[in-house]
């Protein structure tokens, strides 16, 4: 049902171009109708392997994977490798490559340091999807709000989209920006300059000077989560103050379109990001992202493993 | 020993020439110099080496090499760090005391000393530790180990976080007129692992910016002035830097500083794609600070080139960026980048004797980077047009950590002479 894209690995939307982005969308599109039925899975990926390295914790991620891989009817291992394999003194290459010495089909990788899924395809022959890499990238993430916009308002081009928070730490927009821009949204961000990378534009977006002008008009509004450790840092001064300039209120979404979507990558600072009634509002769309995860990341797996030849 | 080296351009910072003719060496020493107009005495029966216009230099001098031993025999050793240097054209090194045990003390001062004359291909002369372990609290006892051989005092690898610290160690070196070498860096902010700006972004890794650096300089060159001690700035990377340094200077404080080869070669771009062959602190910074970096060069503000040869393992490189250790080597790659300098129309050939040769071993106080009548015979012959692949194989230094690795360069020393004996000679 799917061409391959000329990818091995995805290791992050800087290395997509756009219509590589609408085919995996439109593949997505055509799982998430299978997912509605009583009878959920497809035979794409059978007798392939996955492996789902998680050297961070995660529970959304990792269970919205494994139940892609399922669907598809690969099996799937998921390894939370904890410290203690490099407590033993083993490196990150080596534990890759004894999990490859199993043949599976792809590694699925999360780690905390920016950059391993590329020190990775360096070293091992089969696919290695970056689950979230550091502060750099979560390409997957990037993708299902992609879908997710999309459904809504059937396109991304033109829309204006606004990114709020902790954007120097965050992954999530570091790909989304890279991927909203790269389809011809008008991207802003806005948080605190000392949650701010060093050069924002670099990543196709514009920095807006006040909450309120990200907003302004805004056809979808992503908050992101911010962390306790930002504020023993220096990094910002309180929550309270935080939810007070910078969370997603309905005053603050009085400036925006009043068909705008309200998203978040979870798990949600409920009062600190988003006040309660935003969270919950009509026009959240956080458990449709959830949902829409599963077929995303579907149609990624079937896209990069298809026809690969560890396939039964 | 006697021999001749003729139809040569010599490049003499002693005299400021630079002058087309030969070179007779006799017992170790330089016996005599002259031009190709002059014509050479009489040298029957004398080994005779027609350069072919190649340039003579006094031996290059590297002030900031780390040679890994004692402690990480397994990246370089002695032996094999000096016989890099000699590849490189370099007759004398200054090593850094982050070794394993680090150089506090007399007994590895010692130690170090007596496995390089052991080796035999370069001089070697050892920085010591300004503080106790490095640990920036207590200082190392500067006469004993000046007096055993030490030529400086750094804590490189790691900044003398406590500017109070800073300021006595000065005021000590001052008493026994001794040099502190500062690895200028703001520690607080130096917790990311490349350049901040546009590649940082783009690659999702925290950066550190100037200001870590450019603080640091201007803490120390304060201090320096406060003190009236001889200051000498490691491994400049930054515009900010070499400004503080450049009115530091005009305003008569006895600052010196350094640039390696890397500085002025390669930017931020290099770490593109996670490249741990192209991580080094402080960090490879952006094209505005390379052209600055020249531009001290050129002007004089930054004295001399260094390499900061940092020789790492597979172990400490191939990971995680944020986890792969700093440094690159630096031994053989330095003449060529620098003479890209000269090429590039920067330097002039004399200049380049100058900041690699005569300013590193005025700064150290170790004589030599001359070619005097009378002068021990540290040589440095270069074929300023060679060009060569620079391959793994072909390497001295034990590592191989280096952004060149698999490029043409062009340039090479052909010869190096240490004390008349040949310590390294390149066939073909
Ligand atoms: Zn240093
Ligand atoms: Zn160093």
């Amino acid at each position: 049902m799917t061409s391959n894209i000329r990818h091995k690995h995805l290791l992050g939307i800087q290395h997509l171009l756009a219509d590589e982005i609408t085919h995996i969308l439109d593949t997505a599109e055509s799982f998430k109708e299978i997912l509605s039925r009583p009878i959920k899975k497809v035979p794409t990926l059978r007798g392939c392997t996955i492996v789902n390295l998680f050297f961070e914790p995660s529970t959304r991620t990792k269970l919205s994977f494994e139940l892609a891989a399922k669907r598809l009817s690969a099996d799937t291992v998921s390894v939370s490798a904890s410290t203690s394999s490099v407590l033993k003194g083993e490196t990150i290459i080596d534990t890759v490559k004894n999990i490859e010495a199993m043949r599976p089909s792809a590694v699925v990788i999360r780690h905390s340091s920016s950059g391993v899924p590329w020190l990775l395809a360096k070293h091992v022959e089969c696919s290695i999807i970056n689950a979230g890499d550091g502060i750099n990238e979560h390409p997957t993430q990037a993708l299902l709000d992609a879908f997710t916009i999309r459904e809504h308002f059937g396109r991304l081009n033109g829309l204006k989209i606004a990114i709020v928070g902790d954007i120097l730490h965050s992954r999530v927009a570091h790909s989304g920006a890279r991927l909203f821009s790269m389809m011809g949204a008008d991207v802003s961000v806005c948080g605190p300059v000392s949650l701010m990378p060093p050069k924002p534009e670099v990543l196709g977006v514009t920095v807006s000077k006040s909450l309120e002008d990200a907003v302004e008009g805004a056809d979808v509004i992503m908050s992101l989560r911010i962390q306790k450790e930002r504020q023993e840092k220096a990094l910002i001064s309180s929550e309270r103050e935080y939810a007070r300039f910078f969370g997603i209120t309905s005053n603050v979404m009085a400036y925006a379109k009043k068909s705008a979507l309200i998203m978040h990558p979870g798990p949600i600072n409920r009062g600190v990001e988003m006040s309660p009634e935003t969270a919950d509002s009509e026009q959240s769309v956080v458990l449709e992202q959830v949902t829409n995860g599963v077929a995303v990341r579907m149609a990624v797996l079937s896209l990069l493993l298809a026809g690969s030849e560890s396939q039964a | 020993m006697r021999f001749l080296l003729k139809n040569a351009r010599l490049l003499d910072p002693g005299n400021k020439t630079d002058i087309e003719g030969w070179l007779l060496v006799e017992d170790m020493n330089i016996a005599l110099v002259g031009t190709s107009q002059e014509g050479h005495p009489d040298v029957s029966g004398v080994e005779v080496h027609d350069l072919q216009g190649c340039w003579i230099m006094p031996g290059l001098v590297d002030m900031h090499v780390h040679l890994r031993e004692p402690g990480q025999e397994y990246k370089e050793t002695i032996e094999t760090g000096t016989r890099a240097a000699a590849a490189g054209g370099f007759t004398s090194i200054a090593c850094m005391p982050n070794t394993n045990p680090c150089n506090d003390n007399a007994a590895v001062t010692n130690f170090i000393i007596s496995k390089a004359t052991e080796a035999g291909y370069a001089r070697v002369y050892p920085v010591a530790a300004i503080t106790k372990g490095q640990k920036g609290r207590e200082l190392t006892e500067f006469g004993e180990l000046l007096a055993v051989g030490a030529v400086a005092f750094s804590d490189d690898g790691v900044p003398v976080a406590d500017a109070s610290v800073m300021r006595h160690a000065l005021e000590y070196a001052s008493s026994f007129n001794a040099l502190i070498i500062t690895h200028a860096e703001e520690p607080s902010l130096a917790t990311g692992s490349m350049n901040e700006g546009v590649v940082s972004t783009l690659l999702g890794l925290k950066g550190i910016p100037n200001a870590c650096e450019d603080i640091a300089v201007f803490r120390d060159t304060c201090l320096a002035e406060l003190t009236g001690a001889r200051l000498h700035i490691a491994h400049v990377s930054t515009k900010g830097a070499v400004e503080i340094i450049r009115l530091a200077k005009r305003r008569g404080v006895h600052v010196t500083a350094e640039t390696a080869p890397h500085y002025f070669t390669l930017t931020e771009e290099a770490v593109t794609g996670y490249n741990t062959f192209a991580k080094m602190n402080p960090p490879l910074r952006t094209e505005e600070d390379r052209i600055a970096i020249i531009e001290g060069l050129k002007d004089g503000t930054l004295d001399a080139i260094a390499t900061d040869h940092a020789p790492h393992s597979v172990l400490e490189k191939e990971k995680e960026f944020e986890a792969a250790a700093n440094g690159i080597i630096g031994l053989e790659t330095a003449l060529p980048l620098s003479i890209e300098l000269v090429r590039q129309g920067y330097l002039t050939p004399l200049e380049l004797a100058f900041k690699m040769s005569y300013n590193p071993s005025h700064i150290l106080g170790i004589g030599g980077g001359m070619l005097k009548k009378g002068m021990p015979a540290d040589l440095c012959i270069i074929d300023p047009n060679v060009t060569f692949t620079f391959k793994k194989g072909d390497l001295f230094s034990k590592s191989y950590n280096s952004p060149w690795l698999g490029q043409k360069l062009k340039g090479r020393a052909v010869m190096t002479i240490k004390k008349g004996c040949f310590t390294h000679k390149k066939s073909g």
